[in-house]
């Protein structure tokens, strides 16, 4: 028997349209008159402003348009993923001032939610002092502004003793007011061989793991996968590496005069900035998981418990998926923050592009162009983390019948 | 008959005095099942990894506290002759310097603003103080507490200026007598509920303009040598005031059912919090000027005022939003159902359960604002931050900015923790009718 609404005659019909009436009590002229006034108010205001604007601009006689990209920029960059020399143009100044804001968020990202989480499950943890320290932590960080901190870390770092006194917690790192210096490999072309290798192997063993789950969903037997990631992951970098003639030298810091040559160089303004996005951020990580693990309801823990799941298992299997719920929402913002906030680095003179945009626009007198710049910028991030973490938060979340 | 009645009786007595707490005294539970050294053991020792936890949290602690004492307390120097930063110097880093907090401190607190009238900005941070725990307490939760907060920024606004803001604008007699009039009418007229609480409020206004300044005759301080605390209050406090109602017609706009008004404010609220908020501050530095016409020209401050505004209102709308969001689609329907226009529905149904629901929240996006307060320092207005920094550039006290920043981060952290404090109360108590 079929649904009785749809039987229903009356349910065919749509409902009658009522005729616009040209009157005040009629919804829809309100709500179209209040709409064309203030559409009309905003375009009058902007209209205004960009009439100003104008004729300021050709009253300074400031130029307008990006022609100044492909000028010479003549500023010095300390620290730059790409090459990158003063007589390069605007346009690759502003692209190295890009990727080190990439830089601090990315390593910022990866750092922060290690810590995060690791400060969230202490403050859940059963040791009281434990607890008790993860709280005072979190509290006293989150009470002090981000800027401040960071000039607090600077200021730690800049008083820290020479190069000729550096500190030296562990053989070849040395910490001076010149930045952290640390061993590292001399790079060759077998080393990006293998790195190349540990991408396609991540790939591979990815792709290896959702045959096989969907294997498992046919036939229902379950397959092991982690020996063929292992072999994927590990296995196969070592062997490209090894069958490249397995290069290895390390290249160690040395005190030569007056600096450290050799190894791999932390400036004290990343080291800064990188120190006080990851410890502020932490904080609020940490509220986030603890507040994720809290949500999941104790019953999972003792029903999983009465199936005899060991208690990796159950965390792996049972609780972290239903706090990742809860958790990635939260997450996203706190990655959006500390890439935003990454452009405080302005304040202790680490070039993001904040920095450099800001060092164009003295340079050229363009302003708005310069603005422009960093708010696209941003906005290109902050819309791709987002996308991102929205397509992985609906991956994850609740599948409802 | 009677051996039996005996042993009966017997057996009563014993059975009665097996039972607990009547013949035999109360005995606590065992040492090891409550009291301290249980505590000890089930939060501190439970397991071999507890313990070892522990007793390395307990060890890098002490550590801590001592280092921290050291250098704090007993190397520290507290003071030192007419800038002689020698000694200061001599301990290399061993000992604080707070003879950099007891020398600059007034410069910190009060920036350039001139030194014999600081008795001034010192009072506008307890004018703040007080505006705060008055509108903190749920018993002032009232409409009248508008009219408080208008008195008292009136107030902060005539002690920051001083007197004789603009000479032609100095109140005659008449004029004085005028608004105190106008004060006492339109209170009593409130008091019998004949008029609404707008005129009582600008009557106050009108009232403290038209006497705070001429009776205590001050002189007039320009917004350039104002710094400090007071900045940094006034920037918090006036953002907020100003973003709150902004934030509400935005959050009501995003939820509209007009096409154009919601696009217009989805797209304010995802632009604005898609930057920086130091991308907007450098906005208001360098191109605002240009936006106006010739001729007219805001000051600094306002413009760092207006971009906190903008920044602020933008990320309230979403928690007043989140508010309106979780009203139950009832309430608007039955005040549909009641035939109230869209003002009324929003104004006496809808705005003040949503806005109630959102309070902790809301206390949190204030401290977060608090806190951003401090980037103004990019753009070099003298808030407290930049006040501490500035304070160590001088040659004599380069180098002491580590105890600089702590005595700043101690004066941020004491508003903020109140602040925290506060709303995780708040939130218990409005929660209350939740839990079990």
């Amino acid at each position: 028997m079929s649904d009785a609404t749809t039987d229903d005659p009356r349910h065919l019909r749509a409902p009658p349209r009522r005729p616009i009436r040209l009157s005040w009590s009629d919804e829809r002229v309100r709500g179209l008159v209040w709409q064309v006034l203030v559409v009309g108010v905003v375009v009058a205001i902007v209209w205004w402003l960009v009439r100003n604007t104008a004729h300021n601009l050709e009253v300074r006689r400031i130029a307008t348009g990006f022609g100044f990209l492909g000028r010479e920029a003549g500023l010095p960059i300390g620290e730059h993923v790409i090459d990158y020399s003063p007589t390069d143009t605007y346009a690759r100044a502003l692209l190295v001032g890009v990727l080190n804001t990439l830089k601090v968020s990315v390593i910022g990202i990866v750092l922060a939610t290690i810590i995060g989480t690791a400060i969230g499950i202490a403050r859940l943890s059963r040791n009281w002092l434990l607890a008790r320290l993860a709280s005072v932590y979190v509290e006293v960080i989150r009470d002090l502004p981000l800027l401040l901190q960071l000039l607090f870390w600077y200021t730690i770092l800049q008083g820290l003793p020479g190069p000729r006194q550096a500190l030296n917690p562990v053989d070849g790192v040395y910490l001076s007011n010149r930045g952290l210096k640390l061993p590292w490999i001399e790079w060759q072309g077998a080393h990006t061989a293998a790195l190349l290798a540990l991408l396609a192997g991540v790939a591979g063993a990815w792709l290896y793991a959702r045959w096989a789950r969907a294997r498992q969903m046919a036939d229902g037997r379950p397959r092991r996968v982690w020996p063929a990631a292992v072999l994927l992951v590990v296995g196969l970098p070592l062997a490209v590496w090894a069958a490249m003639g397995a290069p290895w030298t390390v290249d160690r810091p040395v005190l030569r005069g007056f600096n450290f040559t050799g190894g791999l160089t932390v400036s004290p303004e990343f080291f800064a900035l990188l120190v006080g996005l990851v410890t502020y951020t932490a904080a609020f990580i940490a509220e986030i998981v603890r507040a994720g693990i809290l949500a999941v309801n104790q019953g999972q823990w003792e029903a999983a418990q009465a199936l005899g799941l060991r208690h990796g298992q159950v965390l792996r299997l049972i609780v972290l998926p239903q706090a990742l719920r809860v958790i990635v929402p939260p997450m996203t913002s706190q990655y959006l923050n500390l890439t935003k906030n990454s452009s405080l680095a302005v304040a202790i003179g680490y070039q993001d592009i904040v920095s450099i945009a800001n060092t164009t626009l003295n340079q050229t007198g363009q302003a708005i162009e310069g603005i422009a710049i960093i708010m696209a910028v941003y906005l290109t991030i902050s819309l791709s983390i987002s996308a991102f973490m929205n397509w992985y938060n609906a991956r994850i979340a609740l599948v409802e019948r | 008959m009677a051996p039996a009645d005996t042993t009966t009786r017997v057996q009563l007595e014993t059975a009665v005095a097996l039972v607990p707490g009547e013949a035999s005294a109360p005995r606590s539970p065992p040492m090891t099942a409550a009291g301290p050294v249980a505590w000890l053991r089930a939060n501190l020792f439970s397991s071999w990894l507890s313990t070892a936890v522990t007793l390395l949290l307990i060890y890098l602690i002490a550590r801590w506290t001592i280092g921290f004492v050291e250098w704090a307390f007993v190397n520290a120097i507290w003071e030192v002759p007419n800038n002689q930063t020698q000694a200061c110097r001599e301990l290399k880093g061993i000992g604080a310097c707070w003879a950099v907090v007891t020398e600059k401190h007034r410069f910190i607190l009060f920036g350039t603003y001139p030194y014999e009238e600081h008795w001034r900005p010192a009072l506008v941070i307890l004018l703040f103080v007080a505006l705060y725990v008055v509108s903190a307490m749920r018993r002032f939760w009232r409409k009248e507490l508008v009219t408080v907060w208008a008195g008292a920024l009136t107030l902060i606004g005539i002690l920051m200026w001083g007197g004789n803001t603009a000479p032609g604008l100095l109140p005659q007699p008449w004029e004085q007598l005028l608004a105190l009039a106008l004060l006492l009418g339109a209170g009593f007229a409130y008091v019998r509920g004949w008029i609404g609480m707008v005129w009582p409020t600008a009557a106050l206004v009108y009232a403290l303009l038209a006497w705070v300044g001429p009776v205590l005759d001050m002189p007039y301080v320009s917004q350039e040598r104002w710094g400090g605390l007071p900045i940094t209050l006034i920037l918090a406090t006036f953002g907020l005031a100003f973003a709150f109602p902004l934030s509400i017609l935005v959050a009501l706009g995003r939820r509209s059912s007009l096409p154009a008004i919601k696009t217009l404010c989805v797209l304010y609220v995802e632009l604005i919090r898609g930057v920086p908020l130091i991308s907007l501050l450098f906005m208001a530095s360098v191109m605002f000027p240009l936006f106006l016409p010739e001729g007219m020209n805001i000051d600094k401050l306002l413009r760092a005022q207006i971009a906190i505004i903008l920044f602020a209102g933008a990320y309230l709308a979403e928690v007043v939003r989140g508010g309106l969001q979780a009203l139950p689609k009832g309430q608007y329907e039955a005040a549909d159902a009641l035939g109230l226009t869209y003002w009324q529905k929003t104004g006496l149904i809808v705005l003040p359960q949503a806005l109630r629901l959102v309070i902790p929240p809301l206390v949190n996006t204030f401290i977060g604002f608090f806190k951003d307060t401090s980037l103004v320092l990019i753009i070099g207005i003298f808030d407290l931050l930049t006040a501490g920094k500035t304070a160590i550039v001088e040659p004599a006290w380069q180098g002491f900015g580590v105890e600089v920043y702590v005595f700043v981060g101690v004066i941020y952290f004491m508003f903020c923790f109140a602040m925290s404090r506060y709303s995780q109360n708040l939130e218990a108590e409005l929660n209350r009718h939740r839990r079990r």
